[in-house]
């Protein structure tokens, strides 16, 4: 950390630390700045770009079979979630419509990978209050997932599975049963998350009432996801605007009440127990059939524009898409949650204390690969 | 006060419990990949002739999203001498495997059977340039990834080498090329 003393009014002396971009707690290279007086914090900067690929721009050069693996790249951590968003947006510019079973699979692997995602948050954010345990559990469950993508689509993270007009394979012959001893542990192992962290009288001494945020703050910001949930705003893609099956599940949105870090963490555990319920769902209802629409290898779609919103493990990802009627898109555009849901991090510092900064930055769960794209 | 004394018990729980983590130096010990495991490609051998199964179309090399693939096709002396249905053969095929992102866009376009995700995952090499490897080494790998997986041509009748008696030999591409999967079109 590297320390600068600066004065800025005549009369008190703020102090300028820089927070990254190679601190661990900023969960990638993110770079905040931050003038503290005493211990609390005065104001704030984040500062991005320091993982920027310039991924839209390399979209415009490759063919729409080749931009699902720069999309695997976005949200490293929720891959299958990315990859579904721009095989969505390009069906719904060329009106190709996947086949059930293949909607099925890509639900379950979503969900799947919801919590997959929501385990890293919430090992990574015990670590950030402090506490060592919470990783290695859910890194033992984030496991199981990810042994599971390996068996279905050959890679744990950048799967490059999910197609335009279907899925590539067919799940394996095993599957089912795999399935079923997952989900059995995957249950066990988000109570015992829970149990063993939510409830802890330092970690809620760290985090209730810490960073909060109003709704009508929250919604001027554009947040999304679970860090808008957590301020009671039952507003999830996959409820007020369905795409894909998920109009057919029974499934719950879980609100906080403060809008603080804890309703943040424990809105994202209580999604975990929602994404089961849809998994178990999903498996119970699994159609036979085709698992990828007849779409030309090379797909062209008509020349034209879309804009598509899914809810990815952050938030509202969206793919705004510019077709020209080439195999290359003209433009593509993504509306990535972790970068609009940090707009609302100097909101949340304000008035914090220095050593709450990190635990306020962690409870966004942002992603760089997705901030920076 | 009472936290601390919950979270030691949780420690005290599970001190003596077996542990989930696999251990990775020892070979035997280590978690082994999954059937559909996506490892670095690898050229298969086609045993029935023998001679590889990649005839050079470069279909994989342009459908490659980081270009690091390059091949090169050279007539096929079987061919002439009746031995093989290839008409084509590869001469030279190089993957630079530290470009590869292991996304299976090859294995997918490839109308022949010739190329396919290999169980190879671990790849440090002492030189700068180890990763480059050659057709002899491709080979090698998909020898090795046949051997071990007993894998087959997903469409045998179309891809296989061996020369078809005079009177059929045109036809048996064309039933095999009718019953092929949607969306396996050659690309324009």
């Amino acid at each position: 950390m590297q320390i600068q003393q600066q004065t800025q009014q005549a009369d008190s002396i703020d102090l300028m630390i820089n927070m990254g971009p190679q601190h661990p707690s900023t969960h990638g290279v993110f770079r905040l700045v931050i003038w503290v007086d005493g211990e609390k914090i005065v104001r704030s900067e984040p500062h991005i770009g320091y993982l920027h690929r310039g991924s839209e721009k390399l979209c415009e050069g490759e063919q729409y079979s080749q931009i699902i693996t720069l999309f695997d790249r976005l949200d490293y951590v929720a891959n299958l979630n990315c990859e579904l968003a721009i095989c969505m947006a390009v069906e719904k510019l060329m009106g190709v419509q996947p086949p059930e079973r293949a909607e099925y699979i890509r639900v379950i692997l979503c969900e799947l990978n919801r919590i997959a995602s929501h385990m890293l948050f919430y090992g990574v954010y015990g670590l950030d209050a402090g506490a060592m345990t919470p990783i290695l559990y859910g890194f033992r469950e984030r496991e199981r997932v990810q042994a599971l993508f390996e068996s279905v689509t050959g890679a744990r993270m950048m799967h490059n599975y999910i197609r335009v007009g279907g899925v590539n394979e067919d799940i394996p012959d095993d599957f089912g049963a795999r399935m079923n001893t997952l989900l059995d542990q995957l249950e066990r192992g988000v109570e015992e998350c829970d149990e063993l962290l939510s409830q802890n009288e330092m970690f809620l001494a760290r985090t209730k009432g810490i960073g909060a945020i109003s709704a009508e703050e929250a919604i001027d910001l554009g947040v999304t996801g679970p860090a808008l949930r957590a301020c009671g705003v039952a507003e999830d893609v996959r409820t007020s605007e369905p795409y894909s099956i998920y109009d057919r599940f029974d499934f719950g949105v879980p609100v906080g009440t403060y809008g603080d870090c804890w309703d943040r963490y424990y809105v994202r555990i209580e999604e975990m127990r929602q994404s089961l319920g849809i998994v178990r769902q999903a498996v119970a209802q699994l159609p036979e059939g085709e698992i990828a629409a007849s779409v030309r290898r090379i797909a062209r779609p008509p020349k034209g524009e879309v804009y598509l919103r899914t809810e990815s493990p952050r938030g509202d990802f969206g793919v705004f898409l510019v077709s020209d009627g080439s195999d290359k898109p003209y433009r593509v555009k993504v509306r990535a949650p972790s970068f609009c849901n940090l707009q609302a991090l100097q909101a949340m510092l304000r008035d914090a204390y220095v050593a709450d900064a990190v635990i306020i930055l962690g409870s966004i769960d942002i992603i760089l690969g997705e901030v920076d794209r | 006060m009472i936290g601390f004394i919950e979270g030691l018990v949780v420690t005290l729980k599970t001190a003596l419990r077996k542990p989930v983590t696999d251990e990775y130096p020892e070979p035997e010990k280590r978690r082994q990949v999954e059937p559909r495991y996506m490892g670095f490609p690898a050229l298969l051998w086609d045993y029935d002739v023998p001679e590889p199964y990649c005839t050079g179309c470069m279909v994989c090399v342009r459908a490659c999203p980081t270009q690091c693939m390059s091949a090169q096709m050279t007539d096929n002396p079987k061919y002439a001498d009746e031995q093989s249905r290839r008409r084509k053969i590869i001469e030279s095929f190089e993957i630079n495997l530290g470009r590869c992102i292991l996304c299976g866009i090859c294995v997918d376009v490839c109308n022949f059977d010739a190329i396919e995700m290999s169980h190879e995952h671990e790849l440090s090499k002492y030189e700068r340039n180890g990763n480059r490897v050659d057709l002899g080494q491709l080979m090698d790998m998909g020898r090795k990834f046949q051997g071990d997986t007993g894998w087959s041509p997903s469409n045998p009748a179309k891809n296989s080498g061996v020369p078809v008696a005079k009177g059929s030999r045109r036809a048996a591409p064309r039933r095999a090329g009718a019953g092929s999967a949607v969306g396996s079109d050659a690309p324009s």
